[in-house]
């Protein structure tokens, strides 16, 4: 019977005032019934312009269709086809820029949620999953992977499911890149990414933990160990900072420290070993994601005032919307059209306020987006004891300068043509270490696209 | 997993282990660092290559018990593993042309400045060390850095072993005696290091420090490790650990260190009681 409500169902979610004192999942997820009925808003439309939306292309209302029958694992076969980490897109993937904005339910109310049905599915795949894994035929080749993050990852399943013996090389001590070190436990918990990682291991994907690429082996030796192709997802792991003076005080942290503190090394259970400053108080600088996560992990660990500084106004804010809201209903202070001047310190070093200035929109810059321009004479101090960093990463140089052959733009990021194949034979790239900072699912459709060519090329 | 096929203690504070890592030896240069994980709920620290055989396959390094990590590092022996183990991270020490170079060592920083003295020594320079400790008892590294040195002072604060005094004392003299170095390597407390590049300022000797400030990835992510070198933000990790020791602002340098001081001091008296109790 279809459904003709012109909004979604609404996702459980924790509490705001409980969840913002721990670090569980936010978001709980569909029930049976929620998911059965939300999938009867889908229209299953012949042209299906969602699926366009998708980078890596699923076939969205084919996997509704088989939810409104009640075949849930039929539903995740059909995802699986185009996606390795569907339990991980379901929650990150920012749907409402990608297929559901080409939903035509979308034009005369909100559209089908696609996003929590493709999280639905996949927790029950995961939850219901049984032992038996079907293992590639092997076709003999081998394929390096440098980076375990989405790019990676995803490259390694789809080349596994094609017969490539894979090894992907991770620098950290846990595989999962950015989905372990970068985006917290209380938006996609740890143990989502293990499972995922497990899966592909169990397909016979291997992993190296502890080796960096350019370091520990370079690029040259991996095509003398006897593999024939190399794919780059290193990401995008340098931090940027603001160039404002007292950076160097304690309490300074880029956000790409302080989120691998708490996620990465579990800096907020007690049985870590690994350091974070307990705070009072908190600026988080930027309008990200990132930043996002910054404050909200501030919040979880106990800091009575956070508050979030960005120098454009709230209509600007780069963020998802769902993370914004989030963010404001646990407790975080939103300080628009404020830009930081200086980090004020004490005599012990120690971060004691931000400097900041208040800004008006000017006239559109180059992104398009108003000027923000500073109002003279509104200095202020905003009494704080940390201030985190979260405008934006570069690409990490170390695998550039160890390897003979490997273009890069000018910020950094490494050249590739339209087959993600970079200007050295045999080795391709993809994710945030080309385009810079950017979406899990991007970086997942690049090393889709990167694995089909890399196939295209071996086996012709 | 990382086994530890040697351990010594070197005095009562300063522990040797050799650890089985073949691919970090294999890369490991004088100057390079790895990054060591004790266990499942460790912290990451870093800890500069002491020594390493790229045949064997193994990679010395040599710790302080500072700290709650080190402590938990020193209960292993031989037999053990560690959980993780990575590198060789950082840039080697810049050798090639150096003819003659005073490399000085302050403490457990000799076990860095050691394949330093070494790795010159084969290179065919005149190497003149000086190594400076607190008291007798803390000496490390005397005999090795005798084998590789054409000329050795040992000094002590309290005149216990060697001759009484700093390595600026040391370093001063040889200087004053007519020595020229192409460059000074000084490796060890960040004020000794400070006090170390003010004296060759005078002399204008280019001088070389190993930094080994707090982070965690070692690989340019974090930016934990930043430090002001000649007015520009540098990481450690990556940009160094080397930096030219007259353009480094080492008071910011001893601030940073300090960040987690109180977080340390907790951490190691609970593992200590740990271990009083009986683990």
């Amino acid at each position: 019977m279809a459904n003709l409500s012109k909004t979604k169902n609404e996702m459980p979610v924790q509490d705001p005032k409980a969840r913002a004192k721990n670090f569980d999942e936010v978001a709980l997820g569909y029930t049976e019934q929620q998911a059965r009925d939300e999938a009867e808003r889908c229209l299953n439309c012949k042209n299906k312009p969602c699926q366009g939306g998708c980078p890596v292309g699923i076939d969205i209302p084919a996997f509704i269709q088989k939810i409104k029958g009640g075949d849930y694992e039929g539903a995740y076969q059909v995802i699986a086809k185009s996606s390795s980490l569907a339990a991980v897109c379901g929650r990150v993937c920012p749907q409402e820029t990608q297929c559901e904005s080409k939903c035509v339910r979308g034009r005369n109310g909100e559209p089908v949620a696609i996003g929590r049905l493709e999280r639905f599915v996949a927790d029950y795949h995961n939850a219901h999953k049984s032992g038996n894994v079907n293992k590639p035929q092997s076709n003999g080749h081998r394929v390096a992977v440098v980076g375990s993050g989405p790019a990676g990852l995803s490259c390694a399943g789809e080349l596994s499911s094609r017969g490539y013996d894979v090894t992907v090389f991770e620098a950290l001590h846990t595989a999962g890149g950015v989905l372990v070190y970068g985006i917290p436990e209380f938006r996609l918990p740890k143990k989502i990414v293990a499972d995922e990682i497990e899966n592909l291991k169990a397909r016979g994907v291997k992993f190296e933990v502890n080796t960096v690429i350019g370091r520990t082996l370079l690029v040259d030796e991996l095509f003398e160990d006897g593999y024939e192709a190399v794919f780059i997802g290193s990401g995008a792991g340098l931090p940027n900072f603001m160039k404002i003076k007292g950076e160097d005080l304690n309490g300074v942290y880029s956000a790409n420290e302080y989120l691998t503190r708490v996620n990465l090394m579990k800096a907020y259970r007690t049985d870590s070993d690994t350091p974070i400053k307990h705070s009072k108080a908190v600026a988080v600088v930027g309008g990200g994601n990132v930043a996002m996560d910054a404050t909200r992990c501030a919040l979880r660990m106990g800091t009575e005032r956070v508050v979030l500084v960005y120098r454009r106004s709230e209509a600007e804010l780069p963020a998802r919307k769902e993370e914004v809201e989030h963010a404001k209903e646990e407790g975080v202070e939103f300080m628009m059209l404020t830009a930081p001047v200086e980090v004020l310190g004490d005599e012990h070093k120690n971060v004691r306020a931000l400097l900041c200035q208040k800004m008006e929109l000017g006239e559109p810059d180059a992104s398009g987006r108003r000027r923000p321009v500073p109002i003279p004479d509104s200095e202020f101090e905003l009494e704080v004891d940390t201030v985190i960093a979260a405008i934006g990463t570069s690409p990490n140089p170390l695998i550039k300068n160890t390897t003979a052959g490997i273009d890069v733009q000018k910020w950094g990021g490494i050249i590739t043509d339209e087959n993600g194949k970079t200007t050295r034979d045999m080795v391709y790239a993809g994710g945030d270490a080309v385009t810079g900072a950017a979406t899990v699912i991007l970086a997942m459709g690049a090393g889709k696209d990167a694995a089909e060519q890399i196939d295209k090329k071996i086996r012709p | 997993m990382y086994k530890i096929l040697e351990k010594q203690p070197l005095n009562p504070t300063v522990t040797r282990m050799v650890i089985d890592a073949p691919r970090v030896a294999k890369k490991a240069r004088a100057g390079m660092f790895i990054i060591l994980r004790v266990d499942e709920n460790g912290e990451r620290i870093p800890l500069t290559i002491a020594d390493y055989d790229g045949d064997k396959g193994t990679v010395t390094i040599i710790f302080q018990i500072v700290g709650a990590t080190t402590h938990k590092l020193n209960m292993l022996n031989a037999g053990d593993c560690i959980c993780d183990f990575v590198g060789p991270l950082g840039n080697p020490t810049e050798l090639d042309g150096l003819k003659k170079v005073a490399v000085i060592g302050g403490g457990v920083g000799c076990a860095i400045a050691y394949p330093t003295a070494k790795a010159l020594h084969q290179n065919g320079a005149t190497v003149h060390s000086v190594i400076g400790f607190r008291n007798k008892d803390l000496v490390i590294l005397r005999d090795e850095f005798d084998a590789v040195s054409d000329k050795l002072v040992l000094m002590s604060d309290d005149g216990s072993a060697g001759q009484k005094g700093l390595v600026t004392d040391a370093l001063k003299t040889l200087i004053e005696q007519g020595n020229e170095y192409d460059e000074v390597i000084a490796i060890g407390p960040l004020v000794m290091m400070k006090f170390v590049c003010k004296l060759t300022e005078q002399y204008g000797i280019k001088t070389v420090v190993s930094m080994n400030p707090i982070m965690i990835d070692g690989t340019g992510m974090c930016g934990g490790c930043r430090l002001t070198v000649g007015g520009q933000m540098k990481f450690a990790c990556v940009d160094g650990p080397d930096f030219d020791g007259h353009k480094v602002d080492f008071d910011e340098a001893i601030e940073r260190g300090k960040m987690y001081a109180e977080f340390e001091r907790h951490a190691y008296d609970k593992a200590c009681n740990l271990f009083k109790a009986g683990k």
